[in-house]
């Protein structure tokens, strides 16, 4: 298994930026999720590493080895398609030994590691079949068997649940994430869904817009965005955002009074960030505000969806700023009712307008 | 299976009873869509039975109206086409039916005796089928071939100016053969491919060459890069990758376009009536050109078509199970 480094990598289609130069270290045996919208240039990344796509400038490292310009079968890597790309033509043993055959082994040590494989991942019934014949699931477990017999230094995974069902998609991805477990194998997946990403990452890298916006473990973007589209992207609804404006220790919230005293270690770092204007965003996750009969700000109840475990509501501050705030399932919010709440002081977070940036706060570091 | 008795329903089997439920409307719309398709089958096969059958009848028989359809059959027309022949003259025409009566001729000359000719030789039309066979095999291999490459390098790769080119390959299609003959025929004989193999060759893989590309790349298109792509990740080499994911996939692909090809190249007329004479002459203008020596021979003309006909059925026919998935190209695959 081996560390994956990228050095300023680089994507260019014609004039357009499929990835801006970008720096990146993947660990041995981390598991790494590339995570963003489509288009954001995260598939590209994946790419670029499996020798797929050619660098416009920049680096890549497998171990110290310089592969930037080596071609895919040179690399040692394996990849997993969002489509598994099971040849059609060849059944599921012919299909796992396909990688095998490439490297000219005997057809002992074919066997001896297709069956170990096969082993592994539960699959000897589908051995003599046609992957057209194969279930989307079994598709997928095939595809991870060919990835895997090659014993490669890292595993390349592109969207692999995105073609499965839903409710099949679940267990997919426990039987993936316990395979990493198993296997310690340095692995990049890609995915759009932060449920995913959050789910299986040990470390999410958050792209849009061709850049890397934020490097962090779950717990981290989760709770820390570095910027408004982290805070926004992440989790489902997305952070609050909510444009007030910052004077002197309160934060003027939409809505006739709601006047937020920010937290006493927040002082220092607000006055200092938003020096010329007191244009602030304060962001808070649904789950980190309590809805309290003498909370400090208020709203009107706009709409209440029942999540099972608890009742998410949407509250409306003012005219546009509607915030969603998770509540208990078992009280009754009439809608058009007014509610006051809470933020906990050590969950809010302030960014910056102009810059979209994070305020920090420095006690977090 | 315990809810299946063993020894059957135990009562009639009507059609209210079936347990197979398709509908009998729908069972009588599907044999009536399948009495259509064979008349219209039978009415289209109706040219190559009248020439089958006018092959195998006499020069009496041919002439007969209305026309006949049981008679005698006679190998006539085959004698006819593979031979040469002279008048005998009435002088030694006893000398002749002796021979014949003792059996010192063979059938071939028998036959062609009891139209009063004797054989002087072979024909040429062995020839001008061995000819065909070489021009249109050749050509046809060569066409698809090149154009499987081509079409796959239009298909996956950046190629410089892919439209321009490929509107160029198509358009070497666009002008009838008429046009540009002559000008085919002055370059031919600049560079002394008049009537050669080789030159036919050339013009034929040329002439395909479009068809071929602009087929294939269709073909080709269909087929999902990912497949090549984790073939390049499991260690194999792209022109390895051709051979072990792309050609396995493109088979019916290449077996529509060869079929096209050779029937194109094999029926080819207008280019090789011009352009070659004797050497290189193939077999439609031959048989054409039958019909100019005195007096029509039907039934050898009709031979003629037939014997030209095999080669192409044959191919068609061993490659039937590729081109019926072929011809549905650009439906959804599976």
């Amino acid at each position: 298994m081996a560390t994956i480094e990228l050095r300023q990598v680089e994507k260019k289609f014609g004039d357009l930026h499929a990835v801006k130069p970008l720096d990146l270290t993947i660990h041995d045996g981390e598991f790494v999720v590339l995570l963003g919208p489509s288009g954001c240039g995260k598939t590209t990344t994946l790419r670029m590493i499996s020798g797929l796509e050619t660098v416009t400038s920049g680096e890549i490292y497998l171990d110290e080895r310089k592969v930037t310009w080596l071609n895919p079968s040179e690399r040692d890597i394996a990849f997993v398609f969002q489509l598994f790309a099971l040849y059609p033509h060849l059944t599921v043993r012919q299909n796992i030994a396909f990688p095998l055959q490439a490297q000219g082994e005997s057809r002992e040590t074919i066997n001896e590691r297709v069956n170990e494989v096969v082993d592994l991942l539960q699959i000897e019934r589908l051995l003599n079949a046609r992957p057209s014949k194969l279930s989307g699931g079994d598709q997928q477990r095939v595809a991870l068997g060919r990835a895997l017999v090659r014993r490669p230094e890292a595993f390349l995974m592109d969207e692999p649940l995105g073609a499965l069902d839903a409710d099949f998609r679940e267990s997919m991805r426990a039987e993936i994430k316990r395979l990493h477990i198993d296997q310690h194998a340095t692995t990049v997946y890609v995915t759009h869904d932060q449920v995913e990403a959050m789910a299986m990452g040990d470390r999410i890298v958050v792209m849009s817009e061709a850049e890397i916006q934020q490097v962090g473990s779950s717990n981290e973007v989760y709770y820390d965005p570095a910027n408004i589209f982290v805070a926004n992207f992440i989790g489902s609804p997305g952070m609050n955002l909510v444009s007030s404006s910052y004077s002197d220790g309160i934060i003027h919230m939409p809505g006739a009074d709601n006047r937020y005293p920010v937290p006493d270690d927040w002082r220092a770092p607000l006055g200092e960030a938003l020096q010329d204007s007191g244009d602030v965003i304060v962001g808070f996750r649904p789950e980190c505000a309590e809805i309290v009969e003498d909370g400090t700000l208020a709203g009107n109840v706009y709409t209440v969806d029942l999540y099972g475990a608890y009742s998410m509501l949407a509250v409306n501050m003012n005219e546009q700023d509607i915030v969603h705030i998770r509540g208990d399932r078992l009280i009754h919010y009439p809608i058009g009712t007014q509610v006051r709440f809470d933020i906990d002081p050590e969950m809010v977070r302030f960014f910056d307008p102009a810059t979209e940036k994070t305020i920090k706060r420095e006690a977090i570091q | 299976m315990s809810n299946f008795r063993e020894d059957g329903p135990g009562y009639p089997v009507t059609e209210a009873s079936r347990v197979d439920k398709v509908s009998p409307i729908s069972r009588r719309l599907r044999s009536l869509r399948a009495i259509t398709v064979m008349v219209i089958a039978i009415i289209m096969l109706i040219p190559v039975f009248v020439m089958a059958i006018t092959a195998f009848k006499s020069r009496s028989v041919i002439v007969s109206h209305p026309p006949t359809i049981f008679f005698k059959p006679s190998l006539e027309g085959f004698v006819f086409l593979f031979t040469d022949r002279a008048v005998v003259s009435k002088a030694r025409q006893p000398e002749f039916k002796a021979a014949a009566e003792t059996g010192e001729l063979g059938l071939v000359e028998r036959i062609a005796l009891e139209s009063g000719q004797e054989v002087t030789g072979p024909s040429d039309y062995v020839n001008r089928l061995k000819n065909s066979l070489i021009i249109a095999g050749l050509s046809t291999i060569f066409s698809v071939v090149l154009g499987l490459f081509a079409a796959y390098a239009f298909s996956r790769f950046d190629v410089l100016g892919k439209d321009d080119l490929l509107f160029f390959i198509l358009s070497t299609r666009m002008l009838p053969a008429v046009v540009v003959t002559i000008p085919l025929f002055l370059m031919f004989r600049q560079l002394g491919l008049n009537d050669t193999h080789l030159g036919m060759i050339l013009l034929y893989t040329v002439f395909n060459l479009s068809l071929a590309v602009w087929l294939l790349k269709g073909f080709i298109d269909e087929i999902p890069v990912e497949y090549e792509e984790a073939a390049l990740v499991d260690g194999y080499s792209r022109i390895q990758t051709f051979f072990k994911i792309v050609l396995p996939q493109t088979m019916t692909g290449i077996a529509a376009t060869t079929v096209f090809c050779l029937i194109f190249a094999w029926n080819e007329y207008a280019f090789a009536l011009m352009l070659t004479s004797d050497n290189a002459r193939t077999a439609p203008p031959s048989i054409a050109t039958m019909l100019g020596r005195g007096g029509i021979e039907w039934s050898a003309i009709a031979a003629g078509s037939l014997g030209f006909l095999i080669p192409v059925v044959i191919v068609t026919f061993a490659l039937r199970n590729y081109l019926l998935r072929g011809v549905t190209f650009g439906a959804v695959r599976k």
